[in-house]
């Protein structure tokens, strides 16, 4: 037994030196430390902010429904945008609208917008007969390839993680090229604080769990709002279970506002 | 070293020191922390007050209305569509009140009679129904019924009525080609009318050998358009229509 112990021991009493591996795994240990109290961190946080309901954008990502075939034309939602948002009243901005499509039986089409319907819209006359009419809620379409953004010279417009179009309006300089680039003619410049003004799907509604103000008084449901992330989703089922248009796919600007039951007529 | 690639080299320190300084001066803070954008307009954008409460805020308190309100006609309606925005009514209810429109000219605005709207929605014409009347007189807009059933189909389909009433058909009662369930009257969407299914149906009349008096205009039903019915393609409330 004695033996054994002297052999472990150096002849000079000291204690056998740490093996250069063994070093080198230590010192990686200790230079690896505060990563890994960060990562530890990082997912107790998230864990912790889903848990408290905290917003996370990347967990969302949003779209709407619009049905044609409910569409009544009140303009509510119009009218409810403009409140909510504070949009001039002025029958020139918008950031929602309904038009009125007459088909006539000699196959023109009339699309008109008193007040974008706010007022009601008048009795439908044509002097040739008319073979279809119906309203088309329109706003911008929060394309996941967006024209607008990839004009603006300064980067005021941008896509959110949660795939919504917005602007930054204390950054933007007016110079109108996104209101030129939008196809659908969703963007105008605010007479007032002279910057670029869209729909943003009330974004500040819909980061604290509302829904948007046009989509909350639509009185028939012919404007769905969802999370696309989820399947439990009131447009996720809208998308499942209605044939889905967009406005002008040819241009490959990939919207997030779905139409169903929408005319071949409607770009 | 060579002269010139030292002076080189400065000229090229001084510009990239420019560079960084502008960089550091001009470019914002938080931009390009999310992307080509200042993170911080998200915050911007997410901040902005909100001015409509949303439905689920206004049961809490008018529990009664929103329970008769949940099982009406009315029940995909928010509040706000009719009570206008009440985000500041929920945080001062005695100092904002929501305005409850009382005149004739708001319900016209979803049931005014419009063809553009879809078929089936309930539409009235109001000029012709009750003129002067304030809508609420007769109906509840919380539980809006029809405060009497209708007596006659003019009530709702006055449209249809107006036409008819000058065409070849005006002596023929709706219910010669509709059969009509007494629950349509109430519930219009949930028990639809009938319509003539057969070209029979209308060739008992308009048939070669009908016994229907001479001046009714005659079709053989074995060469005229065999494959379809006839209102698809005559329309019957205005039949001489070409």
């Amino acid at each position: 037994m004695n033996e054994l112990v002297q052999i472990q021991r150096k002849p000079s009493g000291k204690v056998e030196p740490i093996a250069p591996e063994r070093r080198e795994f230590l010192k990686n240990c200790l230079l690896a430390s505060p990563f890994l109290v960060a990562i530890v961190r990082v997912a107790a946080q998230q864990t912790e902010g889903a848990a408290n309901g905290e917003y996370r954008p990347e967990d969302h990502f949003y779209g709407m429904g619009i049905d044609i075939s409910k569409c009544i034309g009140c303009g509510r939602c119009a009218d409810a945008c403009k409140t909510e948002n504070d949009v001039p009243r002025d029958p020139r901005y918008f950031r929602t609208w309904i038009e009125r499509y007459i088909i006539t039986t000699e196959d023109e089409t009339t699309v008109s917008s008193p007040n974008g319907g706010i007022d009601g819209f008048p009795p439908a006359v044509s002097e040739k007969g008319i073979l279809r009419t119906f309203f088309v809620p329109k706003l911008c379409n929060q394309c996941a390839n967006p024209p607008c953004v990839q004009v603006c010279p300064v980067g005021a417009t941008f896509q959110t993680r949660d795939g919504v179009v917005l602007v930054d309006e204390d950054y933007c300089i007016g110079c109108g090229y996104c209101i030129q680039a939008c196809p659908y003619g969703a963007r105008f410049l605010h007479p007032v604080t002279h910057t670029a003004e869209k729909c943003t799907f009330c974004y500040h509604r819909v980061v604290n769990g509302k829904i948007p103000a046009c989509v909350e008084v639509c009185p028939t449901g012919a404007r769905i709002f969802g999370d696309m992330r989820s399947m439990a989703s009131p447009l996720t089922r809208f998308r499942r279970f209605n044939e889905i248009t967009v406005l002008k796919p040819q241009l490959n600007t990939q919207p997030k506002v779905y139409y169903a039951n929408l005319d071949g007529e409607v770009s | 070293m060579p002269q010139q690639v030292v002076r080189l080299g400065i000229v090229v320190l001084i510009l990239g020191a420019a560079l960084v300084t502008a960089r550091t001066y001009l470019i914002p803070e938080t931009f390009g922390r999310l992307g080509h954008y200042r993170a911080v307009a998200l915050d911007a954008n997410a901040s902005r007050p909100m001015v409509y409460a949303g439905r689920e805020d206004c049961g809490v308190c008018h529990t009664e209305q929103a329970e008769k309100f949940s099982v009406a006609r009315h029940q995909t309606l928010s509040c706000e569509v009719c009570h206008g925005a009440a985000a500041a009514h929920i945080e001062s209810p005695s100092e904002h009140k929501p305005p409850a429109p009382r005149d004739r000219g708001y319900c016209p605005l979803c049931h005014g009679y419009n063809p553009s709207r879809p078929t089936g929605f309930p539409q009235i014409d109001s000029d012709t129904h009750n003129p002067g009347q304030p809508c609420i007189t007769c109906h509840d807009p919380h539980a809006p019924e029809p405060p009497n059933v209708p007596q006659d189909c003019s009530a709702c389909h006055g449209e249809i009525a107006r036409t008819k009433a000058f065409s070849n058909h005006a002596s023929l009662e709706c219910t010669q080609c509709h059969q009509v369930n007494e629950r349509h009257k109430v519930e219009p969407r949930a028990s639809l009318p009938t319509k003539p299914k057969a070209r029979e149906f209308c060739g008992g009349c308009h048939g070669v050998g009908a016994s229907s008096p001479a001046e009714i205009r005659r079709v053989d039903l074995d060469s005229h358009w065999p494959r379809y019915v006839c209102w698809q393609c005559h329309y019957s409330h205005y039949p001489e229509v070409q």
